[in-house]
C-alpha cells in the first residue's frame, strides 16, 4: 500500500512535468465544449440550453483523453530499465499501475473541475441537490477508475507509447454513438442498439439526469455496475499484462 | 561457508535462440566477481535470472542463501541492481529519484531524506540534485544509478556493464566506487566486455561466450590458462613437428602445422626454456626458431573464446 502511494506521487509529479499532455488534458476538453456550445450546439435539438445537455459527454470525452496519456506513461515505463529497478525493491506490478491510475484519476479532476468552471461560466446550471452532485461525481470517479485501467492495462498491450497513444484516439471515439452529444433517437436505427447498450450511455444518462435533477431510473447503478466490472476486469488483464511482460 | 551467489546449470531460449546453455557461477561473500564477455554472450540475461527478475528455463540459483524463484522476496531484500541502462525518472531530480527508491526500499520519510543525502554526498552529486535528471551528463547519471541501487544498503549489488559508453575519468569513477564498495563487504557482481576492468576490478573472472561459461578463475589462473608465458617453437619440417607434436604430448597450448609452429605454457625464465628445448630437441636439429611471448588477458580471450574481445573505449 505505501509503495502505490509512493508510485502514485512519483506518477503525478510526472504528469505535472509532462506539459504538453497537461495543456493537453486541461485545454482541449474545455475547447471541445466550446465548439459544441457555440458552433454545432444551434443546429442540435436537445429540447433545452445545449450546455446543459452536453457538459456529461464533454466530462466523459475528457477521462477518455486521460486515460490514453495513462496508456502512454505505462508503455513508457514498460520501455524502459525503471521497471527492473523498480521489481528489484519488491515493488509489485499492481502498486507500479496504480500509482498510474491515480495521477490519471489526478488529472482528470483537475480537468473535470476546468470543464465544470467554464461550463458554469457559459451558462449551465447544475439544478441537482447535494446529493444529486456527490452522486454525480462519485460515478465521474468511477469511469474515471474503469477507464484508466483500461489505459493501464493498453500501455503493457503497446509495443511503444506511440502504439499506445493510438488507444486515446479510439477511447475518444466511443462517446460519439452515445446519448453524450446528441439524443440517440436521432441516429440511424442500425446504431440505436450499440448507443443504448454501450457502457458510456448510462453514465452519461446518470450524470446528466442527477445534475439536472431528472428522473434518472437505473441509470446510475448501471453505471456502477458496469464501471466495477471494468476495473475489476482492467486489474486482473493487467495484472496477467504485467507478468507476462517482464517475464 | 555459504556463497554468496551458486547458480547451476542455468538455461534460458527466446524461442529458437539458446541464451543460456546451462551456466554455472559461485561467488563467495565480499567478494568482486566479474562476468566477462562480448556482445550477444548472455551476461544481462544471467544478471536478471540471478537478480529474480527474470526465470530462467532450467537450472537453479541460489543468492545469500535463499532461492531466486521460490524466495524470491527474501533475495530482493538483500540484492540491488544497477542496469545497463539507466534505471531512473528523466523528469525527476537527482533528490526525487532517490527519495523515491529510498521509501521504496522501505525507509520512512526522514530516514529517506537522511539516506539520500549521504548517498548524494558520497557520490559527488549534492550541487546536481536538485536538477532534472534530463540535464545530467553520462558520468553523473551513472553516479546517481549506482547510488539509486545502494538506497537499501544491498549485501550483494548486481552492475550491469556499469562502464560501458562513459568516458575514462568516469570509469574511474565507477572503479574507485566498486572498490570502496568491495571494502566494506558488498559483494560486488558485474558484467563488462572490457578486460583491463574485470582484471582491476574482480577477485574472480568467468568468460561467458554463447551462452556457456568457457573460463573461470583469477585473472591470474586464466592468464596461466593460456599459457602465461608461451614458448613459440617453429620447427625445421612436417616431419619435425609431428615428431615435437608427440613428445609435448597434451601440453600443447597452440597447434598451427601451416606455419610449423608449437606453443606450450612456460615461466619464460631462461633455465626453464632451456630445459624444455633439451627435452623435446636433444640433438638441436627439430626446432629452428623458437619466441617467448607474455600471455594478455586478450590471449585467454582470444584462446578460449576464438575471437578478440571488445576494444577500450574513449580513445574516440
Ligand atoms: N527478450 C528477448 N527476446 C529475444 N531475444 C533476446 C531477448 N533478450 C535477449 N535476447 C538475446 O539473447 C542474447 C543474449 O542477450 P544478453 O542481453 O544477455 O547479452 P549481453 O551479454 O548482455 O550483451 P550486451 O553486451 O550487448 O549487453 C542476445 O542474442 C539477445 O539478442
Ligand atoms: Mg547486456
Amino acid at each position: 500500500m505505501s509503495d502505490a502511494l509512493t508510485m502514485a506521487a512519483r506518477s503525478i509529479r510526472l504528469s505535472a512535468r509532462n506539459i504538453d499532455a497537461l495543456i493537453t488534458a486541461l485545454a482541449l476538453p474545455v475547447m471541445l465544449m466550446l465548439c459544441f456550445v457555440y458552433l454545432f450546439g444551434g443546429a442540435i435539438d436537445t429540447g433545452g440550453g445545449y450546455v446543459q445537455y452536453v457538459v456529461p459527454g464533454i466530462l466523459v470525452i475528457c477521462a477518455g483523453f486521460g486515460a490514453g496519456t495513462t496508456a502512454m506513461s505505462v508503455s513508457g515505463d514498460m520501455s524502459g530499465g525503471i521497471v527492473d529497478r523498480f521489481r528489484s525493491l519488491d515493488v509489485g506490478g499492481t502498486a507500479i499501475l496504480a500509482g498510474h491510475v491515480a495521477a490519471s484519476m489526478v488529472r482528470n479532476l483537475a480537468a473535470s473541475t476546468m470543464v465544470f468552471a467554464v461550463a458554469l461560466a457559459i451558462g449551465f446550471r447544475p439544478e441537482a441537490t447535494a446529493g444529486g452532485r456527490l452522486a454525480a461525481v462519485a460515478i465521474l470517479l468511477a469511469y474515471i477508475l474503469a477507464i484508466s485501467w483500461i489505459g493501464a492495462a493498453v500501455g503493457l498491450l503497446a509495443k511503444t507509447p506511440e502504439a499506445a497513444s493510438g488507444f486515446a484516439f479510439f477511447v475518444s471515439f466511443l462517446p460519439y454513438p452515445s446519448s453524450a452529444f446528441v439524443p440517440v433517437e436521432t441516429m440511424p436505427g442500425w446504431l440505436h442498439g450499440f448507443a443504448l447498450n454501450q457502457p458510456l450511455t448510462p453514465v452519461i444518462e446518470a450524470l446528466r439526469g442527477l445534475l439536472l435533477d431528472q428522473p434518472v431510473g437505473a441509470a446510475p447503478w448501471q453505471a456502477l455496475a458496469w464501471c466495477a466490472g471494468i476495473v475489476v476486469a482492467g486489474m486482473a488483464v493487467s495484472a496477467a499484462l504485467f507478468r507476462r511482460r517482464v517475464s | 561457508m555459504t556463497h554468496a551467489i551458486e547458480a547451476r546449470g542455468l538455461m534460458k531460449s527466446y524461442g529458437d535462440v539458446r541464451v543460456l546453455r546451462g551456466v554455472d557461477i559461485t561467488v563467495s561473500g565480499g567478494s568482486v566477481f566479474a562476468l566477462l564477455g562480448p556482445n550477444g554472450a548472455g551476461k544481462t540475461t544471467t544478471v536478471r535470472i540471478l537478480a529474480t527478475l527474470l526465470k530462467a528455463d532450467a537450472g537453479r540459483a541460489r543468492v545469500v542463501g535463499h532461492d531466486v524463484v521460490a524466495e524470491r522476496s527474501r533475495v530482493r531484500r538483500s540484492i540491488s541492481l544497477t542496469g545497463q541502462y539507466a534505471a531512473l525518472d528523466e523528469q525527476q531530480t537527482g533528490i526525487e529519484n532517490l527519495r523515491m527508491m529510498a521509501r521504496l526500499s522501505g525507509l520512512n520519510r526522514a530516514g529517506a531524506r537522511s539516506r539520500t543525502a549521504e548517498l548524494l554526498q558520497r557520490f559527488e552529486l549534492t550541487e546536481a540534485a536538485g536538477r532534472r535528471v534530463s540535464t545530467y551528463s553520462g558520468g553523473m547519471r551513472r553516479r546517481l544509478d549506482m547510488a539509486a541501487s545502494l538506497v537499501a544498503e544491498p549485501s550483494v549489488l548486481f552492475l550491469d556493464e556499469p562502464t560501458t559508453g562513459l568516458d575514462p575519468r568516469s570509469r574511474m569513477d565507477v572503479w574507485t566506487i566498486v572498490t570502496e564498495l568491495a571494502g566494506s563487504g558488498v559483494t560486488v557482481f558485474l558484467t563488462t566486455q572490457y578486460l583491463e576492468e574485470a582484471d582491476r576490478l574482480a577477485d574472480r573472472i568467468a568468460l561467458i561466450d554463447g551462452g556457456r561459461i568457457v573460463a573461470e578463475g583469477t585473472a591470474a589462473e586464466l592468464k596461466r590458462q593460456a599459457a602465461g608465458e608461451r614458448l613459440d617453437l617453429t620447427l625445421a619440417d612436417a616431419q619435425a613437428y609431428e615428431q615435437v607434436a608427440a613428445r609435448l604430448g597434451p601440453g600443447i597450448a597452440r597447434r598451427d602445422p601451416s606455419r610449423l609452429l608449437l606453443g606450450v605454457p612456460t615461466t619464460g625464465k631462461a633455465h626453464d626454456v632451456r630445459a624444455l628445448l633439451d627435452a623435446v630437441d636433444p640433438e638441436s636439429r627439430l626446432v629452428e626458431r623458437f619466441a617467448v611471448h607474455r600471455a594478455s588477458l586478450d590471449d585467454v580471450f582470444l584462446a578460449l573464446t576464438g575471437h578478440p574481445s571488445a576494444k577500450e573505449p574513449g580513445h574516440v
